[in-house]
């Protein structure tokens, strides 16, 4: 597994608090201070942040009593945990063994190339977080990635990279997604995408 | 009708409340059915089941009355999104936003069908109105999914209706914990994790364990890349696991119990947790369930994203808020478990069979599968093969059953090569094992497993050397390293294999994996390394051949490895379009307009853009 450094302090929104240490002190009350549950409050931490920001992990370290070693073990371990920012588009590519059979590997490669991103990391430009996982367990639509909560099945290399053009270009996702339909038109007829969420 | 208010005291407020849940369906004259499950909400069935909700709330004919429903997984993902309607049992398939004003007219107001929404048969182009009459439903039997894709995956009333918390009621009303653990255990039913372990052997062992409290744990952690039958369950009816899960907590006297699901599937997150929360609300779990004193509750709890949690002792280390560490297992969870005390670990699939065989009895499920083998076992069948779904059958349906009456043979028609199973610790079976019947031990022979269901279909453009190579690749990432064998062995044998795939390799390199597969799997502190090998194995054991063709003659015979065949053209078919002149990146091909062109193999870096982008298949590989 990678070993990423822990990521800079986030920039602070609120004029009373310094950084996180609030969102943290509500998230830690909300399992009750229970250090077993120190996985659904990083959960949670990342939900609210984005990522894993350096001080709210000292927070939560110290209020558990728990050492910032072992916070950073656990973040480390898991796949979920980002340490850095995110950037403004999520890329979640599956890499199941249905989407591998049909060109996972090839559609990850361009995209790595196309806008200098390793796995799990961010552009340069921020526009993009890649983010391969395991399996999306939507193998009806291999090979599939879902850019910010929409599916994207039946890809090639150059249609995954279209779609990820257009996005990067548009204001809106959706706007994208119609532009890239013109020519997802034979996939999408198949495979067809939507959001997630119902 | 009536309405509960607060929680169920008494069985009977069950049977009463059930009573008028049916009542009132019986005064519904149109049931759709959208399917949101795995393979068709990104496909747009949200959307679908939107439109159908929306009509329903402004139709102006109040006196019919039309109840859309969101349901899980109904099965053929393929030709998602699914629709069905009842009365008349109507299929509708690849069903889009679009549609529903013309299925509204025809099937709901009307009793016509849309018959371009219908399935129709590939060969004969017969349309089937009905989920019968398409092939791909031929055989399957639904026992965990029996109510998934049926009932309103959100609703604990439809649960209910449907004959939900009937077992719980059962078992808490007129069994000793002593009988169900015996009924479960006289039913066969095995783990459908992945070992197959005796499930009554287990509760047995987790009920005469000494230590309080006592943990139910389910595992929905269903890291097998490939599979989502899990999923579709826990999003389709987690009702059924739930009440699995109280189920065992009575018979081995436990009061907590934990679902750990994995977090890449938020909608079985959400799901679980408002299923949790509306039990609770309605005294199925909590305080002095059903009136019976039996007390429980669950927890949900998300995984990380490492698929070595779906390990027993690595999900409790998880549970725990540590690394998912997996440790020895000479001593047993359902001793010494999570947080050290006695805890009895099933698979999702697994909790669900278990109100059906307390509802039904073990005589009946153990009448069903074969001799060793119990029950229906859940398949999600995918890869190759035309009918890409989720299809519950008996124990000992055969490969070809599932693969060519179910999955409707392989895409494009082409020879089927291999199926895989078992997931990353299973392997590959090749088409001469076609006929044998699927159970755990037949599998297992075959140099498979079961694993948890996962059924990836081949044809003859799979390199059998390079899914080994995909399963090892996969392991590498996912071991947690702990282990020395596990982190350092399946590192070298996915160099050799990298070596053979990228045509360097030499001869020994067989032996060589061998050996280091014996000593993975004497050696390793876990299942994921002591089984890391089984997917080389069973190539090397099937498909030796495809090997030494890497090895010797540095071809591959699937012609997929890049490097070790080539691209040409047809000069036959190609119009000389010059789409591939133009794309190729190192201007290896040339050739005039409307003339077949040519590739300079001394050029050529084989990348296959070529290939990818001609419309008339002119380029070939050879
Ligand atoms: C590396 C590894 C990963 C596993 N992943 C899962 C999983 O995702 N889901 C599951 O139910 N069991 C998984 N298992 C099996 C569990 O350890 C355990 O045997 C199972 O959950 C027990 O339930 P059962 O008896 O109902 O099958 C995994 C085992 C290993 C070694
Ligand atoms: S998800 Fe709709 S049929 Fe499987």
């Amino acid at each position: 597994m990678s070993q990423p450094q822990l990521g800079p302090p986030p920039t602070c929104q609120s004029p009373e608090h310094t950084c996180g240490v609030s969102v943290v002190h509500e998230i830690i009350e909300r399992y009750g201070g229970n250090p077993e549950m120190l996985i659904p409050m990083m959960q949670d931490i990342q939900a609210a942040e984005g990522y894993l920001p350096r001080e709210h992990l000292r927070t939560l370290g110290r209020e558990l009593g728990v050492p910032l070693s072992r916070i950073y073990g656990v973040a480390t371990f898991y796949a979920a945990f980002r340490l850095q920012p995110k950037g403004k588009h999520t890329i979640t590519l599956c890499m199941g063994t249905v989407c591998y059979l049909k060109g996972a590997d090839q559609i990850s490669a361009v995209i790595q190339d196309e806008f200098q991103v390793k796995p799990g990391g961010t552009s340069p430009d921020r526009k993009f977080t890649f983010a391969p996982v395991n399996c999306l367990g939507a193998c009806a639509l291999a090979p599939v990635m879902v850019v910010d909560g929409e599916y994207f099945g039946g890809l090639s290399a150059s249609s995954a990279v279209d779609i990820l053009q257009k996005i990067a270009s548009s204001k809106k996702p959706s706007e994208a997604v119609a532009k890239a339909d013109a020519k997802q038109k034979t996939a999408a007829q198949k495979n067809g995408r939507g959001s997630q969420n119902p | 009708m009536k309405t509960l208010v607060g929680k169920f005291e008494s069985f009977t407020d069950l049977e009463q409340y059930r009573s008028a849940l049916k009542d009132r369906a019986a005064g519904v004259d149109c049931v759709i059915r959208v399917c949101c499950g795995p393979g068709c909400i990104p496909k747009g069935a949200s959307k679908v089941y939107e439109a159908f909700r929306q009509a329903a709330e402004e139709a102006d004919d109040k006196t019919v009355s039309v109840v859309p429903k969101l349901t899980g997984c109904q099965g053929l993902c393929e030709c998602g999104p699914i629709v069905t309607l009842d009365p008349g049992g109507i299929f509708y398939q690849h069903v889009q936003e679009g549609d529903v004003a013309e299925i509204w007219r025809e099937s709901v107001l009307g009793s016509g069908v849309v018959d371009r929404l219908l399935h129709h048969d590939e060969k004969t182009g017969q349309a089937a109105r009905t989920t019968e009459g398409v092939p791909f439903y031929q055989g399957h039997q639904r026992i965990a999914l029996a109510l998934c894709g049926v009932i309103d995956a959100r609703s604990i009333d439809d649960y209910i209706a449907a004959g939900g918390y009937q077992a719980l009621a059962k078992a808490l009303g007129s069994m000793k914990p002593e009988e169900v653990l015996d009924e479960v255990y006289r039913s066969g039913l095995r783990g459908r994790g992945g070992g197959g372990f005796l499930t009554g052997r287990k509760w047995r062992s987790a009920r005469e364990a000494h230590g309080e409290p006592k943990f139910v744990i389910a595992n929905g952690d269903e890291g097998d890349p490939g599979a989502f039958m899990d999923r579709a369950l826990m999003e389709g009816a987690p009702h059924a696991v739930i009440e699995g899960m109280i189920i065992g907590g009575y018979a081995i006297g436990s009061s907590n119990g934990y679902i750990y699901v994995r977090d890449e599937y938020p909608i079985a997150v959400q799901r679980l947790r408002d299923a949790v929360a509306k039990a609770r609300e309605m005294g199925l779990l909590g305080e002095n369930i059903l009136g019976s004193g039996f007390s429980f509750d669950i927890r949900i709890s998300r995984g990380g994203g490492a698929f070595v949690c779906g390990e027993s002792t690595a999900l409790m280390a998880s549970l725990e808020g540590r690394v998912g560490e997996p440790r020895a297992k000479y001593v047993h969870t359902v001793e010494f478990g999570f947080r050290n005390k006695p805890s009895l670990l099933n698979n999702v699939e697994t909790w669900a069979n278990v109100p059906a065989i307390i509802g039904r009895g073990a005589d009946w499920f153990a009448g069903i599968g074969t001799a060793k083998s119990k029950g229906t076992k859940v398949f999600s069948l995918v890869g190759k093969v035309k009918n890409t779904g989720l299809v519950e059958v008996p124990m000992g349906m055969t490969l070809r059953q599932i693969i060519y009456q179910i999955g409707g043979g392989i895409r494009g028609d082409r020879p089927f090569k291999a199926v895989q199973t078992g997931g990353p610790s299973g392997g590959c079976i090749p088409a001469a094992y076609l006929d044998e019947a699927v159970d755990f031990d037949r599998l297992t022979e075959l140099g498979s497993m079961m694993g948890s269901g996962g059924m990836i279909v081949m044809d003859e453009d799979t390199c059998m050397v390079n899914i080994a190579r995909y399963f090892l690749r996969f392991l590498k990432e996912e071991s947690c390293g702990k282990c020395t064998p596990c982190r350092e062995g399946i590192a070298q044998m996915l160099h050799i294999l990298d070596e053979i795939v990228g045509g360097r390799g030499t001869s020994g390199d067989l032996e060589r994996l061998q050996e280091l597969a014996v000593l993975l799997e004497d050696t390793a502190l876990c299942a994921l390394g002591k089984t890391a090998a089984n997917p080389v194995l069973s190539t090397v054991r099937y498909f030796r051949d495809e090997y030494q063709e890497h090895i010797e003659n540095h071809r591959c015979p699937a012609k997929e490895c890049r490097g070790l065949f080539r691209y040409q053209i047809d000069a036959a078919a190609c119009t000389g379009c010059g789409v591939c002149r133009k794309k190729c990146p190192v201007e290896a091909i040339t050739g005039k307009k409307k003339e077949p062109h040519l590739i300079d193999a001394d050029k050529c870096t084989n990348c296959g853009t070529c290939f990818d982008v001609c419309r008339f298949a002119a380029v070939k590989k050879v």
